[in-house]
């Protein structure tokens, strides 16, 4: 059990190290803050002004919005290392290569975190979703759902960054795997903000949870080597 | 040579099937000759989950023992599932255009399934080429080759719940709408095309496989002339 606890106090120490380098270049999250709004105002644009088809269309805008976003915020963490051989320090820490993992993702969710309630916000103001009345269940799948992005997320951007086209490769092999939680979050977002009348919503955020755990478990369990290969 | 008389009983074996599904058995009584796309497409689809089970089994192997061997199995894996991948989709659309009226039918979970599943092992293949050292490309490319494995099932339950969570599963779902007069010839045909594919994909799996040790043995015979020259120019000065 203390164990367990001094693998949790280092992947918090890894993961507020990167918090304080992402607060002090504070430019980089309203960038990707900025670049999200866009992409809301993009989809806005695209789909036309008519009320209830964006207000239909609004969990799936939030999602891609957040996922989007997502890859900018985890790719960040990493091109963070890349200066000054900093990642291999990182690698030369003498804690378990899954609490560096673990360290990375958290500070991946944390930024997920602040995005994800700013773009909900916006969501609401934006395509008039009513999110007052069913905060909880929607602050729920916002979690699940942001705990896998950054667990994806955090583990292909560990795999890309040292790749010379990593801007494409990124999105390329992260989207795919990231389908099942797209799809799992727009459905239980939309479920929860119609009150959901099917009792369907915790079926998806089953879904939602076995998708975290696997990833997660699949991201701790290889991370390790993508550090190894430097 | 034992490679090359796998290669023509394959060959013999696929053009059997073909002639066979094409002119012995009869089409399907609702959807006509269409439906004779399902014993290609069916065997097609089953080798590009054997492929890439095969691909994720090699990654293991890889990480567990380093023996690059392990590596040539998962790219000759994964090169031939996307192969078969998008050779079923080809056939699905080209099914589906008769049959329900449009190339690409949202509904259908598997086709979606697959859609996926071509685009994580093309980002898989991407991979590969991206990093030159074989060791290394070996472990990114093991790791990737997992977690897309590990991916497969989410995809498959996510997409299946996503089309409608309360419709009860439809066990006969379209492409398995078999003539009631004569089910045992249908089976029997797919049955054999199956058969006939899966040799086709032993034959090509070897092939792939000799080609990818080739390659690594080029590559590291390119690497030891590159250390040669430098070490000449250096003894030169």
């Amino acid at each position: 059990m203390t164990a367990l606890r001094h693998e949790a106090r280092l992947a918090l120490a890894i993961a507020a190290k990167d918090a304080r380098a992402e607060l002090r270049g504070r430019h980089a999250l309203v960038s990707t803050l900025f670049f999200a709004a866009i992409v809301l105002l993009l989809f806005g644009f695209a789909l036309g002004p008519d009320r209830s088809r964006l207000s239909e269309a609004a969990p799936g805008l939030l999602w891609l919005a957040l996922v989007f976003a997502g890859i900018l915020a985890v790719s960040r963490l990493h091109l963070l290392e890349t200066d000054d051989g900093a990642l291999e320090q990182l690698a030369l820490y003498p804690v378990p290569r899954r609490t560096i993992y673990a360290g990375k993702a958290l500070a991946g969710f944390a930024v997920m975190g602040v995005l994800g309630l700013i773009v909900l916000g916006a969501v609401a103001v934006l395509f008039g979703a009513s999110v007052g009345e069913s905060i909880v269940p929607l602050l729920v799948t916002l979690l699940l759902g942001i705990i896998g992005i950054a667990a994806v997320g955090t583990f292909y951007a560990g795999l890309t960054v040292r790749l010379p086209s990593r801007e494409v490769m990124l999105p390329l092999l992260m989207l795919p795997v990231l389908a099942p939680l797209l799809l799992g979050a727009v459905k239980a977002t939309a479920a929860a903000l119609a009150g959901d009348p099917f009792g369907e919503l915790g079926a998806w955020l089953q879904l939602l949870v076995a998708f975290d755990v696997v990833m997660v478990t699949a991201g701790a369990a290889t991370y390790g080597y993508l550090l190894e290969d430097g | 040579m034992k490679t090359r008389i796998v290669g023509w009983v394959a060959f013999a074996a696929v053009t059997l099937m073909v002639l066979v599904a094409l002119f012995v058995v009869p089409a399907d009584l609702n959807q006509g000759d269409a439906q004779r796309i399902m014993y290609p497409h069916v065997a097609s689809a089953w080798l590009a989950y054997l492929s890439f089970g095969v691909t994720a089994l090699a990654g293991i192997g890889w990480l567990w023992r380093r023996d690059l061997r392990f590596d040539s199995v998962a790219l000759a894996g994964a090169e031939i599932g996307v192969m078969f991948t998008a050779f079923a989709i080809w056939g699905g659309m080209m099914w589906g255009r008769p049959v329900w009226g449009v190339f690409w039918q949202w509904e259908d979970p598997r086709l979606t399934t697959t859609a996926l599943l071509l685009a994580l092992y093309v980002g898989y293949l991407l991979l590969r080429r991206l990093t030159d050292d074989p060791d290394r490309r070996a472990t990114r490319a093991a790791i990737v080759g997992i977690v897309a494995a590990v991916d497969i099932p989410i995809v498959h339950f996510s997409v299946e719940w996503w089309r409608g969570l309360h419709q009860t599963a439809t066990i006969g779902s379209p492409d398995k709408i078999l003539n009631p007069a004569a089910p045992a010839q249908f089976v029997l045909t797919l049955v054999g095309m199956v058969l006939a594919f899966t040799l086709v994909w032993t034959y090509l799996m070897i092939r792939r496989y000799q080609l990818a040790q080739a390659d690594l043995a080029n590559e590291e015979a390119a690497r030891v002339d590159r250390i040669m020259e430098a070490r000449a120019v250096e003894a030169s000065r």
